[in-house]
């Protein structure tokens, strides 16, 4: 068993934070309060090669494996998990399911844009009535022969604007329920699909989240991904990796919380001493360090796992369940230790609070983490 | 031409400072090493130099005097951007050991522009690169805050008090250079880092003199005391402090 990174996943890890520190820093509080894309900063991620790092270099990609992966996103969500999570979902939810389950066709047209970021990725597989319970799909793609004709609404959708390639899962056969469930390719500039309103959301306020609408989009037929009725099983499929994209954003958020705390602590005096030496406050910043080491090694093995080869359906779904309520509570307890400045926005934990309770709800909620988890344990 | 970016491999500059063996040796457990900051800015502007010339500047080289454990911010330098790299195989164990065996490299092996550091962010010796300049009797500008290649013209800015000059100058020189050069270090991007390990890291036998000087101890500065609030309504409380306890006026 071996804990050191390698060297390249150090400079990874240094480069994300260096863009964090020196670039997202410097607008994310504003970019918060107007709800604003990050759109130069995607540009500039891209310019980097976050955006398809994953991608074989066959197909054009960085070839990094998804520990680089994950540290990346742990860096960058330290400071922005608003602008982190258009990475996670083009990188461990629509480069991944297109480099696995795509045909050489597809991945030609499709992944080697993705690839070096050129065009940004979307998943859109929730509706108002399919989240959780994403088998009761509502959106149609009836079956035209040589396309798919596509109806419905799909919600919530991350990088909806600012991406360009939608992997769309929809209904072809609703008596087969979710064996009749297709994941399909779809151009955003394909005639028929209208965008509602940016979201005005609780955290994560400048990340790009729209409902899409579809009204007799035409699909061709050589958009779907695998067999007929593989749709169901693709998306399951590119959730258990996009979960450690998730949970290590987690990890990012609540490691960046506490960093703000432990700084603070050992700056602010009350009772003629460093609140940091208050063993309330000690403890507390103790409890911290504990979950974020443990959220950490939990993402770190599902992505080890998963470079290795190995299942990682149960590791992704714990890591992403642990992290993300390890994540609500230590986001909850570092605007605690900074007390009143902890509740206003320059301090930037109350901002990491709001971004951590949405690590607990997308990609499947902690609930539903606890359903695979349970599920697998009792086999 | 060919440009040639001098680097030292620096504790990371939030490191806390620690010795050993009685203060007579930095404890280098737990250090994160670095380019030094002005290296690293250097190695930026010499990459802008280089992109903006076209084909002039054909290769930009970064050259260190370190034992093998430097590797890993060389190789940085090259995920930075680096065309090549060059390691003198010694320990650094004084200014004058450096520059004498980045000379006896350099004597065989000549590049057009070399770029030193201000200082190392370590033990801000601020000698490496005057001694080198003179030791391959090249002109040398110091204190360099700008540097610009409009075709064969070399036009240099160096910070002088209360201004800057402009010089001009003629390849082959030393520029040591300082805040300025550079906006900000260049961050590697993923293609660069992966790339790193393929790029030429040549490393070559010692061929320098020996150091000058020696160490005899170290001492850390006197913890700084904790920062005193005065009110902005009390000058005289302020002046009070100042002139009794701090004896600052
Ligand atoms: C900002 C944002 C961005 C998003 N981005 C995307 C995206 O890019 N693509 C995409 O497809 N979706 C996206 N989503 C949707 C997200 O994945 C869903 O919101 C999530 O899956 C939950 O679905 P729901 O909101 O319908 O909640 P529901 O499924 O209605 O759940 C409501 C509550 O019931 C609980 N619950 C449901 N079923 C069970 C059960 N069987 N047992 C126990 N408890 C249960 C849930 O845990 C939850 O607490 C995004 C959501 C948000 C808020
Ligand atoms: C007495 C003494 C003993 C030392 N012993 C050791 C030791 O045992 N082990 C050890 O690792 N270090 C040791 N050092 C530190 C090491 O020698 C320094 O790298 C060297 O002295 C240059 O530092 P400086 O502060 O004089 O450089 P400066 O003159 O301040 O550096 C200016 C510029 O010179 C260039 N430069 C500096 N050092 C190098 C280098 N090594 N390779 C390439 N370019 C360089 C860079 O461009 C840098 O920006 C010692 C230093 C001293 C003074």
């Amino acid at each position: 068993m071996d804990f050191l990174f390698t060297e390249e996943q150090e400079m990874i890890r240094q480069a994300a934070r260096d863009y964090a520190e020196r670039e997202l820093i410097k607008d994310v509080l504003e970019r918060d309060e107007k709800a604003e894309m990050p759109t130069a900063h995607i540009k500039n991620l891209t310019e980097l090669g976050f955006f398809g790092m994953m991608v074989s270099p066959e197909w054009g990609g960085g070839g990094m494996d998804s520990l680089s992966y994950v540290l990346a996103m742990e860096e960058l969500s330290k400071i922005d998990a608003a602008t982190s999570v258009a990475l996670s979902v083009h990188n461990s939810l629509v480069c991944y399911g297109i480099e696995k389950y795509g045909n050489d066709a597809q991945k030609e047209k499709y992944l080697r844009l993705l690839a070096t970021g050129e065009r940004i990725g979307a998943f859109l597989l929730s509706e108002p009535e399919a989240g959780s319970d994403a088998t009761s799909q509502r959106t149609i793609g009836e079956d035209k022969g040589d396309h798919y004709l596509v109806n419905g609404t799909k919600n919530w959708i991350t990088s909806a604007n600012l991406g360009s390639v939608y992997l769309v899962t929809v209904q072809t056969h609703p008596e087969k329920k979710h064996h009749g469930i297709n994941v399909l390719i779809v151009d955003k500039d394909t005639p028929g699909i209208t965008l509602a309103p940016h979201e005005d959301k609780m955290g994560m306020r400048s990340s790009d989240t729209h409902s899409v609408m579809f009204s007799d989009v035409k699909v061709p037929r050589e958009n779907r991904i695998g067999d007929d009725g593989f749709g169901f099983k693709f998306a399951m499929k590119a959730l258990e990796a996009g979960r450690i994209g998730i949970a290590a954003q987690a990890v990012g958020i609540a490691a960046g919380a506490m960093e703000r705390a432990i700084q603070y602590s050992k700056e602010r005096k009350a009772f003629g001493k460093l609140i940091s030496e208050h063993q309330a406050i000690a403890f507390k910043l103790a409890d911290m360090a504990v979950k974020v080491e443990a959220a950490r090694n939990l993402v770190y093995k599902a992505a080890w796992l998963k470079d290795n080869g190995h299942p990682f359906s149960l590791a992704s779904a714990m890591a992403k369940q642990f992290a993300a309520d390890s994540a609500m509570e230590i986001t909850t307890e570092a605007v605690q230790v900074l007390g009143g400045y902890g509740y206003v926005k320059e301090y930037h934990v109350e901002r990491l609070m709001r971004e951590a309770k949405l690590t607990q709800i997308y990609e499947g909620t902690s609930e539903i983490q606890k359903i695979v988890i349970s599920r697998s344990i009792l086999k | 031409m060919k440009i040639l970016v001098c680097i030292s491999n620096v504790p990371d500059t939030t490191t806390k400072i620690r010795f050993t063996d009685n203060n007579t040796a930095f404890d280098a457990t737990g250090v994160q090493w670095i380019i030094n900051p002005w290296d690293e800015l250097a190695l930026t502007r010499a990459l802008e130099l280089k992109e903006a010339s076209g084909e002039a500047i054909e290769k930009i080289t970064v050259i260190n005097v370190g034992p093998q454990t430097t590797e890993p911010t060389i190789r940085k330098a090259l995920a930075i951007g680096a065309d090549d790299a060059v390691r003198i195989d010694a320990v650094p164990e004084d200014a004058y050991a450096v520059a004498s065996n980045l000379s006896s490299y350099l004597k065989d092996n000549p590049y057009d522009i070399i770029l030193c550091g201000i200082d190392s962010s370590d033990y801000n010796g601020s000698l490496v690169g005057g001694m080198l300049a003179e030791f391959l009797d090249l002109p040398s500008v110091s204190s360099v805050s700008k540097l610009d290649i409009d075709g064969g013209d070399i036009k240099l800015n160096r910070e002088i008090d209360g201004g800057s000059e402009v010089l001009s100058t003629v390849v082959p020189f030393v520029a040591i250079v300082q805040k300025g050069i550079a906006f900000e270090p260049r961050i590697p991007s993923m293609r660069g880092i992966m790339m790193a390990r393929k790029k030429p890291l040549n490393v070559v036998p010692s061929g320098g003199e020996a150091a000058l000087t020696e160490f005899v101890s170290y001492d850390l500065p006197p913890a700084k005391s904790a920062c005193k609030m005065v009110d902005a309504e009390n000058v005289k409380e302020l002046v009070d402090l100042l002139h009794n306890e701090a004896k600052a006026i």
